[in-house]
């Protein structure tokens, strides 16, 4: 079947098979992509992030449910990390979101991190664009974090949510690290725990030493109990608020087009290093090269210099 | 010999086995000392620790008598198809000499499903018996006289209902609930981090249970209205430890909601029971039993205060092993019963269901049922076991392992409480996750062959398959359904319309007993279905904590 | 290519007992396979769109309480019905060998009983999936 325009066609069948294409590297991968990447652009993109156990996926399924509400269908891409030693992963965000199976309006797809970072991020992104062109208006990014790679799956996504939750001992300053940067929106789930208020006053002096006094969006705070139902439609409205003020700042496509760069500066590096490389080594002159450096008779830089001249001449 | 001697003696003794085993390794998977000594509990006071059955701390046993006075209650689980059907196993059941009805439930009726709900399909009548409305309640006790009958159901998120409808069949019969006798497991806990059975969240959950505490206390005086289970959390892989552990943690949970709730702790406490799984290893379950007595007795006498010696009896009702009983060569099932049996009696059960030998095929046919309970009255009438009380206390091995469960046991409560609790440990998945790295251990070891199943990963052999399994007729889901649609064309629907409105509106005031309410709505023959789906309509459904 | 043999472990039906399909889940999980585990009481229709938009290779279910012969099928069929034509359906339980006949005959690949290893599913699965 062609499979890009059976997604545009509105088969699930086929959207669930195009990221499988997509995440196994498949031959056909690529001229997916290229079919379905003039149908992309149009969905509102929302990265969900934070440490394990602080209830995302039920957020998530919350969300979800409200978009449903108003009429929008919503896409889900989970990911969850895979075992460095077997390499397999169990996937189980799903189990959150059971309700959410069976409505036509929505469809979720697990993936595991499988390895390879930079490429996951790439996966993920390719699998949002996907949902996007399949006509998804909503598309949410979840994943365990936060870390390096979590950040790069993120930024694919116009409005980044970071969920925190009170009661993971010294949680704050492990928080600190990388995550104040990258959330829009906060949200303290579980928010009947005890330490709850406690949290918002750290985060917020926080988010306030950080300098955000002076930015045009200083991130805001919701109090959520996921899996109550309690505070999801005032965080879905911020939500949408930021997603408003992106596009009403000229934010929006200044984001985009950033991410636009950065796609295509990795695809070119991709495909540049996939060439040059299997050029020089498919005349074994890679292998030569290695020994000459390593034998201090040549150095990398030169290598690489000359390689570049020979090659794109 | 003076300790210093002792140790001498078993420095020699070490030394010699250490030698000879180098030729001769020894087993895997078997305690760490090879042999115990007086060593081994020379902290043990007799009079603190041990003392005599009857007395604080109980480890010997609950009643001065034990068995003795008589033996435990011989109670076989059972219940399958429909309510004709099952009365005609219980009535077969009293006459060959069981001394106590217990029910088994189908899965429908568990999660509070009527027959014909779509989700039901399949599942009528499998696991146990179809029960949809007070009609069928009266069909199932038809004949069976609950004044003298002591009943225990295997039900627990709707457990109200399904004691409710126990109390207005005995009303027909002419029988008070002042004078029934019997249990229901009404243990939501266990079901969240176990058996999967749940339907409400955890608060709405507890507030029923204590509801239940109330009611019963003042109306149902002799009723066990909860039968805290080990026995579930066992058979989903747990250690012994574990067992009791996650056991006594819920018994302290309920114990806490009861006395939040307004409740005197003695007022409730007398009618607590448990609920222990006799699993294959026979000298470490009866430490088990020994060190949970121990331990609750401890609890309910320091932790929450009792006065009321009966608060600080751990009684307790057993079932064998289900999941140790395997699918080859069946017939070895029924040793590992006997086993199992011995160990329960040995440990001082109140009482025993023991399982029979298709247990891993199917549901049981009426003669392995019959040896399964006759395999009770060997252990009671010709092994001797039952003719001493706590015959193994005093053995080193015993002291000493009892010793260490009730360490292990008091660790986990410890670590459950620096979570905040039972609830708690369950809602973040704690006690879950540490069943499931016992099971998924247990199965690699017996994968590797370090634990052996004879029959299984040892001694296999080719095998014929079983013929004569017991099969529940497709067709009787079908049948369940037009009596339901029958009698929901009989009944005053007014009647019902407004019991349920009124249960509603009880839900929805915390401050509200909702046994009257529930007690009212099935005399009208309101359906469990609609009486659960009222309470999911206030309440919600609980999503469950899975990690794996 | 970075091909992942994906797996939907499902409980079809309303019993609670889990065991076998956690430990199931987590030797599969060690053998290298992408696990999607979806909990208790899924129905069959659940079941059968979890395994389309998960893109499953597998679907191993397990079923304690005598619902198979009516569950079991049922996920065959609708999994047919979406178009999905190459997954692998096993299915594990306490189940009667007199019924395993029927269950294949209904298009389950396998049927494992109590007693089975975890290595003999992951090797059934390697050497069947497609």
């Amino acid at each position: 079947m062609d499979i890009a325009k059976e997604v545009l066609n509105g088969s699930r069948l086929a959207l669930s098979r195009a990221i499988t294409a997509v995440e196994n590297e498949h031959d056909d991968a690529v001229d997916i992509m290229k079919k379905l990447y003039p149908h992309t652009g149009r969905a509102f993109v929302l990265g969900i992030t934070g440490p394990p156990g602080a209830g995302k996926s039920t957020l998530t399924d919350k969300l979800a449910k409200e978009f449903r509400n108003r009429g929008k269908t919503v896409g889900i891409v989970a990911v969850d990390p895979t075992s460095p030693f077997s390499g397999g992963a169990i996937l189980g965000d799903r189990i959150r979101m059971n309700e959410l199976t069976l409505d036509e309006g929505v469809f979720i797809r697990s993936m595991g991190t499988r390895g390879s970072l930079g490429g996951l991020s790439r996966k993920t992104a390719e699998a949002v664009k996907i949902m996007d062109a399949f006509g998804k208006d909503v598309i949410f990014i979840e994943t365990v974090g936060v870390g390096q790679s979590e950040v790069d799956i993120v930024s694919a996504a116009d409005t980044t949510l970071v969920v925190l939750v009170p009661g993971l001992g010294d949680d704050i300053q492990a928080i600190k690290a990388g995550i104040l940067e990258i959330g829009d929106v906060f949200a303290i789930n579980k928010a009947d725990r005890e330490g709850a208020d406690k949290l918002n006053i750290e985060l917020n002096m926080m988010l306030d030493l950080d300098g955000n006094m002076n930015k045009q969006w200083r991130p805001p705070i919701k109090q959520t109990i996921a899996h109550q139902n309690e505070g999801v439609i005032e965080l879905l409205e911020t939500l949408e608020e930021h997603y408003e003020q992106l596009k009403s700042t000229g934010q929006l496509t200044t984001r985009r087009t950033e991410r636009t760069k950065n796609e295509l500066l990795n695809i070119l590096k991709n495909e540049i290093g996939n060439y040059v490389l299997g050029k020089i080594t498919e005349s074994g002159q890679f292998d030569k090269l290695v020994k000459d450096v390593e034998g201090r008779m040549d150095d990398p830089y030169s290598v690489v210099n000359n390689i570049i001249k020979d090659m794109l001449k | 010999m003076s300790n210093e001697n002792l140790k001498a003696k078993l420095a020699e003794f070490d030394a010699k086995v250490e030698k000879a085993t180098a030729k001769f390794p020894e087993r895997k998977n078997v305690p760490a000392k090879r042999i115990y000594t007086p060593l081994d509990i020379e902290n043990t006071e007799y009079e603190s620790e041990i003392g005599f059955p009857g007395s604080y701390p109980f480890t010997r046993g609950v009643q001065p008598t034990m068995y003795r006075g008589r033996f435990w209650t011989m109670r076989m689980y059972a219940g399958f198809s429909t309510a004709e059907e099952s009365n005609k196993r219980y009535r077969y059941l009293i006459e060959s000499g069981a001394t106590g009805l217990s029910c088994a439930f189908d899965l429908p009726t568990q999660i509070g499903y009527d027959s014909d709900d779509d989700i039901s399909t399949g599942e009528v009548g499998k696991v146990g018996v179809a029960i949809d409305s007070l009609a069928d309640m009266e069909v199932l006790f038809d004949k069976i006289d609950l004044g003298k009958v002591s009943t225990s159901m295997t039900i627990n998120a709707p457990a109200s209902v399904l004691l409710a409808m126990y109390i207005a069949v005995a009303e027909k019969q002419g029988v008070s609930a002042d004078q029934l006798k019997g249990t229901i497991q009404n243990d939501i806990l266990k079901e969240y981090a176990a058996r999967g059975t749940y339907i409400f969240p955890p608060k709405p959950s507890m507030r029923l249970i204590t509801n239940i505490f109330e009611f019963c206390s003042k109306n149902v005086p002799n009723w066990n209205t909860i039968s805290i289970s080990g026995y579930h959390i066992r058979e989903a892989g747990s250690t012994a430890s574990q067992e009791i552990a996650f056991t006594i943690a819920d018994g302290i949970a309920y114990a806490e909601a009861a006395i939040k709730a307004g409740l005197d702790v003695d007022a409730f406490a007398g009618r607590l029971s448990f609920f222990w799984n006799a699993h294959n290893n026979v000298l470490e379950e009866v430490a088990k039993f020994r060190a949970s007595r121990r331990v609750w007795a401890k609890v309910m006498k320091e932790r929450f205060g009792a006065k009321n010696p009966k608060s600080w009896m751990l009684r307790v009702h057993t079932q064998t092993a289900g999941s140790m009983l395997t699918a080859q060569q069946p017939n070895n099932n029924i040793v590992r019963v006997a086993l199992q049996t011995a160990a329960a009696v040995m440990g001082g059960t109140q009482s025993l269901h023991t399982n029979s030998k298709d247990e891993a095929l199917a549901l049981p046919t009426e003669e392995s049922v019959m040896i399964a309970l006759r395999t009770q009255q060997i252990v009671a009438y010709e092994s001797g076991l039952a003719d001493v009380i706590d015959p193994l206390a005093g053995s080193y091995y015993v002291e000493a392992l009892t010793n260490k469960i009730e360490k292990e046991a008091w660790e986990y409560i410890k670590k459950i409480d620096e979570v905040g609790g039972a609830v708690a440990a369950i809602e973040k998945g704690y006690i879950q996750k540490e069943i499931q790295d016992s099971a998924y251990q247990w199965q690699m070891d017996v994968e590797s062959g370090a634990k052996v199943i004879v029959g299984v990963n040892k001694f296999q052999m080719e095998e014929k398959p079983v013929e004569g399994l017991l099969r529940v007729d497709a067709a009787v889901g079908e049948g369940q359904k037009q009596k339901l649609i029958a009698m929901k064309a009989k009944r005053d629907n007014v009647a019902v319309k407004a019991s349920l409105d009124s249960l509603e509106k009880a839900c929805q005031d915390e401050q509200e007993n909702l046994m009257p309410y529930i007690l009212t709505a099935v005399k009208t023959y309101a359906t469990l279905g609609e009486i659960c789906g009222v309470m999911r309509k206030v309440f919600g459904e609980y999503e469950a904590h899975v990690s794996l | 290519m970075e091909k992942r043999v994906r797996v939907l472990v499902a409980k079809p039906g309303l019993d609670g007992h889990d065991r076998g399909a956690k430990v199931v889940a987590r030797a599969l999980r060690d053998a290298g396979f992408e696990v999607i585990y979806t909990g208790l009481r899924q129905t069959p229709e659940q079941i059968a769109e979890a395994a389309l938009q998960e893109d499953v290779n597998v679907i191993a279910m397990s079923i304690l309480s005598g619902a198979h012969p009516h569950l079991f099928p049922k996920v065959v069929n609708l999994v047919k019905e979406k178009g999905m034509d190459d997954v692998l359906i096993i299915g594990g339980g306490v189940i009667p060998d007199s019924d395993i006949p029927a269950l294949k005959a209904a298009g389950l690949a396998e049927v494992f009983t109590p007693g089975t290893t975890t290595s003999a599913i992951v090797e059934f699965i390697k050497a069947n999936v497609k």
